[in-house]
């Protein structure tokens, strides 16, 4: 469990980092806080030439927010978000709960939120988040800058859109609305583990009904999904706990999940209905 | 008075500080070792092809080397002997079948990539039932029906009693394969000095000792050439107490090349290292119309992989089982069959507990389901059922000395308010909430010394252990121990000892152990022996030093030796004040020997040997948890521990061994297993797949002791480092079981996992 040797470089720019992924190609990795990284290198199932340590490239550590979107700088550790006040309304509240699920502390005090976004493990918390809120994804190549929709960007276990050449600078996330409500539920064998399931739901209550129903899902398949039946189901009904159950059911419709010894394919499906229910109890029920 | 006291361990500072030096600390600079293992659990190696020029050595460098055959002589034990590295064929998935040695860890690791070995797999049997089925493949062909013991054993008049009972409970108990997860994984450097033609070995390991002369003995060479080191250990369980064939490697590869090298195994490595549990136990209970076990029928498998564990062979498991399964329970009918079976799986190794937590699973779970099918109160089932008088012999022999296997039980009873909780249960149940409580009382059996080791019929009879105690010209004390603690404070313990027999102060005191070189033939630290054994002997020691100083006191002070009294330090006459410091009788021993009685030896050395029968030490464990009936996790709320050990030297740390027992056996019980694929691939090589328990899974763990007078030993004090792991997963399964009973749930094996659970619960509501 010792890595292959690797060459390492650490730039102070972003320019410079995409000058020198431009110029290596598939040899470069960027290493960001390194706690998904150093060990899949450790375990040689990574095998970078060279490592392009952005932690030195301090305009990428940022929270801003602009307009009715934030914008999380890809350094950003784990742990600047577990304090909900770093981000205004519910939305700093579900990136605390969040942020306060991936894994123990000494890992969120040092990985980082565009790291967890580019290393795309379907279990991931800040994935299930981009893909709940339709973050976009920013990425910086020598031929400039684009924006990429969550949902595009996951492609499967451990791939995403990023091209090698690519460094990934940014994720927008929208602000949400001082009445919105979120629940966060993840099951996991220990304090701290990657989630077997998780799953997060958004919802606003009006005098119609629930509007801009978001339920999200991690653990059941390569990518964070949305449970788009789920949606449909509340969109436009008054909160129940029958409208909760069903939504639920449509839930573990929608999955079609990998099993693993971590959990077989049942059982995680049963998971997502059991935990779809909670999160949306627990949206119910935030105050 | 210094036994009793909660003395802050002596080994402690240093290791906080990170000044420990382990076996990676010691291996800088010197040739790197890495193995090229087996990647298929069972085949046939047609050939292994390495780069031009690097140092790569395979069974044929080794031929010298005899294969490892673990033995004991019994005409129901079949032996298996074990190459040190694969030869024309791969046994089990991670065998090491070549080494490599490179300048650094990181460029071994890149050469043993490059060997490649060409192998054609072939079929491999891997789960313990499919083992023993008709039309397994055979892991060795001489071996039929995979079966390595098949031991049995039927009393005088069973069939009789056994059928006559009014009730017949059956029991189907699996426990899961585990790893013993030392924090520290296994590793060994051996340094060639050119001079004296000698390797000094540092390795990670429980029996420095018994690893000499087990490497002696394969490499042909006087124990004289050999010196292991057993520096700080990190953790250990039972696993390095077995002879690792990487070791035998190391130390050929210093002299063959006469230099140094080490290995040092990775935690990937370390999970196909030795596995442990991996058991089915099938039990049918008698009972008679009051709740009285009059006989027992135990169908024991134990799936002991591919080879046998050196020195004390893979018949460990059964054939304790096959001994100890009666547990704390009085009755005298008993039938039963006791196999060790043979896969194409790591092999299996002591850990801790041995056999007994899947034993104490077993009887308490049996408890429990007799209870509930008598309608009889588990607790009360318990009473009228566990030995009571003592000393007990056992149906199969053993001799219990004195016990609180009753009053541990009923106190208990008391610290759970068990009135109170049942009351609390019925009303969540109203709620729709599923709390439990598990109870599992059972003894534990340590301390053992020849007498019990000759039973077994092993090549080598493990036992006594020996001290060499000294005191020197400036009043010091130096213990050197044939133990070797790697965790369990022994260090500190015995000082205490010494401190009281001669009364002095424990910082006077150093022990010494872990260096062949430096410390008597001993036989190491396991099986919740040390404090008995060794520190039988060390007290048997301090008490002649003892004798000899007080001869020389008494010719001193002109006093009876009757008269005389030692404390804090020095040797005075009862009742006056006239006294003697003990260093200026320390001196007086080496410097002025013509001074000394007539008789009196100069200097203060002595040697003392202790070599007791075996004692028994009991707990009763209390589990309360909470079930969610959804996700089948299980939450382990209040942990109570009711522990009789005799006398306690050091409460504090029997606490530590009480806590880190019962953190591993929750961890046998809801988190670790190992989990194979039918063609025998490990799938779990991370700390991310195989799960002990974290500081967030293990509750405040409450203790309380007992303390029997026994005179089984000769400080009073019993063995304890097991207990924890052995009561641990039968409290906490009894109280999944009884959260679960609306319902009508068993649950009999471990790991109890959310996924198994919630199994169990589908299929009692129908949805399966
Ligand atoms: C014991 C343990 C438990 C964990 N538990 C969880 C958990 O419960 N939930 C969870 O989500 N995570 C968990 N993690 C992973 C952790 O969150 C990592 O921090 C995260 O997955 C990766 O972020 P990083 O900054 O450490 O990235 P790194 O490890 O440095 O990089 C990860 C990958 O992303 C690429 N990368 C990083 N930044 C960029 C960028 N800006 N542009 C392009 N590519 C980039 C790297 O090249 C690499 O391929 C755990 C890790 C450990 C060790």
């Amino acid at each position: 469990m010792k890595p292959p040797r690797f060459e390492y470089r650490a730039p102070s720019d972003v320019e410079e980092v995409v000058g020198i992924l431009t110029e290596v190609g598939d040899e470069g990795k960027v290493l960001a806080g390194g706690q998904s990284l150093v060990p899949s290198m450790n375990f040689r199932l990574a095998r970078p030439g060279l490592l392009v340590d952005i932690n030195g490239v301090k305009a990428l550590d940022y929270i801003q927010r602009s307009g009715d979107r934030i914008l999380i700088g890809t350094l950003t550790r784990h742990s600047c978000l577990e304090n909900a006040a770093a981000v205004p309304g519910p939305l700093g509240r579900l990136l605390a709960t969040a942020a306060h699920h991936v894994g123990h502390m000494p890992i969120r005090v040092r990985g980082t939120f565009g790291g967890s976004v580019a290393h795309a493990d379907p279990a991931a918390e800040w994935c299930m988040v981009s893909v709940l809120l339709d973050a976009e994804i920013i990425a910086v190549g020598s031929r400039g800058r684009r924006t990429i929709p969550a949902e595009d960007f996951f492609r499967t276990v451990f791939t995403t859109a990023l091209e090698p050449y690519e460094l990934l600078s940014e994720v927008i996330l929208p602000v949400l609305p001082d009445s919105a409500r979120f629940g966060f539920v993840e099951f996991s064998r220990r304090a701290g583990d990657f989630a077997i399931v998780a799953s997060s739901v958004v919802i606003d209550v009006g005098s119609n009904g629930i509007i801009n129903p978001r339920v999200a899902l991690a653990g059941v398949g390569g990518t964070p999904v949305r449970a788009r039946s789920a949606e449909a189901v509340l969109a436009g009904s008054a909160p129940s706990a029958e409208l909760f159950r069903a939504a639920a059911d449509a839930a573990a419709g929608d999955v079609e999940p990998m099993g693993d010894i971590h959990g077989s394919s049942e059982y995680r499906r049963h998971l997502v209905r059991v935990l779809t229910r909670r999160a949306l109890e627990r949206a119910a029920s935030e105050a | 008075m210094w036994v009793g006291r909660r003395l802050r361990r002596v080994e402690d500072p240093s290791l906080l500080r990170g000044e420990g030096r382990f076996v990676a600390d010691v291996a800088r600079g010197c040739g790197a070792i890495r193995f090229v293992r087996s990647p298929f659990a069972r085949g046939r190696i047609l050939s292994i092809e390495a780069p031009e020029e690097a140092t790569v050595i395979t069974a044929d460098d080794l031929a010298e080397i005899p294969p490892v055959k673990p033995m004991l002589h019994r005409d129901d034990f079949i032996p298996v002997e074990q190459p040190i590295l694969a030869k024309e064929q791969v046994t089990y998935a991670g065998q090491p079948i070549a080494a490599v040695i490179a300048p650094t860890f990181e460029e071994a690791e890149d050469l043993a990539e490059m060997v490649f070995v060409d192998i054609e797999p072939l079929d491999p049997v891997v789960d313990l039932d499919h083992a023993l089925d008709e039309t397994a493949p055979l892991v060795h062909p001489h071996v039929p029906a995979n079966t390595v013991i098949d031991a049995s054993l039927t009393t005088p008049g069973f069939d009789a009693a056994f059928h006559g009972a009014a009730y017949h409970v059956e029991i189907d108990v699996r426990s899961r394969r585990e790893n013993a997860t030392p924090l520290e994984a296994r590793g060994s450097h051996a340094a060639f000095d050119p001079r004296e033609n000698r390797v000094t070995l540092t390795a990670s390991t429980q029996g420095p000792h018994m690893l000499r002369t087990a490497l002696a003995d394969l490499l042909g060479i006087p124990e004289s050439e050999l010196r292991v080191i057993a520096p700080d250990v990190g953790g250990a369980f039972g696993q390095k107490y077995s002879l690792a064939m990487e070791d035998v490697v190391t130390v050929w590869a210093a002299r063959r090349f006469r230099r140094d090298v080490a290995w040092i195994e990775d935690r990937r490595e370390n999970f196909a290292s030795f596995h442990s549990r991996d058991q089915r136990y099938i039990v049918t209970g008698a009972f008679d119309e009051s709740g009285k076990l009059r006989a027992m029928r135990a169908d024991v498998r134990c799936n002991v992989g591919a080879y046998s564990c050196y020195p004390v062979t893979c018949g460990v498991e059964p054939l304790m089982a096959m001994a100890e399964l009666p547990g704390p329970y009085d009755f005298r009918n008993y039938a039963v069959r006791s196999r060790a079976v043979a896969s194409n799986a790591c092999p299996i190794a002591p850990y801790r507990g041995v056999s007994r937590p899947v034993i104490t699973l077993t009887l308490e779970r049996l408890m429990d389901k007799a209870a509930a099918r008598m309608g009889i109160d588990p607790v009360e089932i318990r009473r009228r059922n566990l030995v009571r008088e003592f000393p007990y012999t056992s149906v199969t022999g053993l001799v219990y000395d004195q016990g609180s296997y009753v009053e541990s039980l009923d106190r208990s009873v008391q610290l759970v308010d068990l009135e109170r909780f049942r009351a609390d249960q019925r009303a969540a149940w109203e709620q729709g909430r599923y709390i439990g409580i598990g109870f599992s009382t059972f003894s534990e059996r340590t301390g053992y010394g020849t007498s019990a080791f000759a039973a077994r019929k092993m090549d080598i009879t493990l036992g006594y252990e020996t001290i060499d105690l000294a005191m020197d010209p400036s009043g010091s004390v130096e213990v050197r121990v044939g133990a070797s603690p790697h965790g369990q404070g022994l260090r500190t313990s015995l000082s205490q000892l010494v401190a009281d027999e001669l009364g002095i102060d424990p910082k006077d005191v150093r022990i010494v152990h872990g260096d062949t070189d430096r410390t008597p033939y001993g036989w190491g630290t396991f099986a919740s022996r040390s404090m008995v054994v060794s520190g039988g002997a060390t007290k048997l020691g301090a008490t002649e030093l003892r004798r000899r100083l007080a001869d020389i006191a008494s010719e001193t002070l002109e006093a009876a030796v009757d008269d005389l009294q030692f404390h804090e330090g020095k040797v005075l006459v009862r009742g006056t004040d006239v006294g003697v410091p003990i260093r200026d009788l320390a001196r007086l021993a080496y410097h002025r020997s013509d001074k000394l009685p007539p008789g009196e030896e100069p200097g203060l050395r002595v040697k003392a040997t202790y070599d007791p029968a075996g004692t028994f030490s009991n707990a009763c464990h209390v589990a309360l948890v909470e079930v969610d009936l959804e996700t089948g996790a299980v939450a382990v709320q209040r942990f109570v521990v009711v522990e009789d050990a005799g006398v306690l030297v050091n409460p504090m740390i029997a606490d530590g061994q009480v806590h880190g027992g019962v953190a591993q056996g929750i961890a046998s019980a809801l988190y670790e297993e190992l989990v194979y694929d039918s063609d025998g691939n490990l799938l779990t090589t991370s700390l991310m797949d195989y799960l002990p328990p974290t500081i967030a899974e293990v509750p405040l763990i409450e203790i309380d002791h007992l303390v029997s007078e026994s005179d089984a030993t000769i400080t009073g004090a019993k063995g304890l480092g097991e207990g924890g792991t052995i009561g641990a997963p039968a409290a906490i399964l009894n109280a999944i079981t009884n959260a679960l009973s609306p319902l009508g749930i068993e649950v009999n094996e471990t790991p109890a996992t959310p996924e198994r659970i919630q199994k169990l619960i589908r299929q009692a509501q129908g949805a399966l």
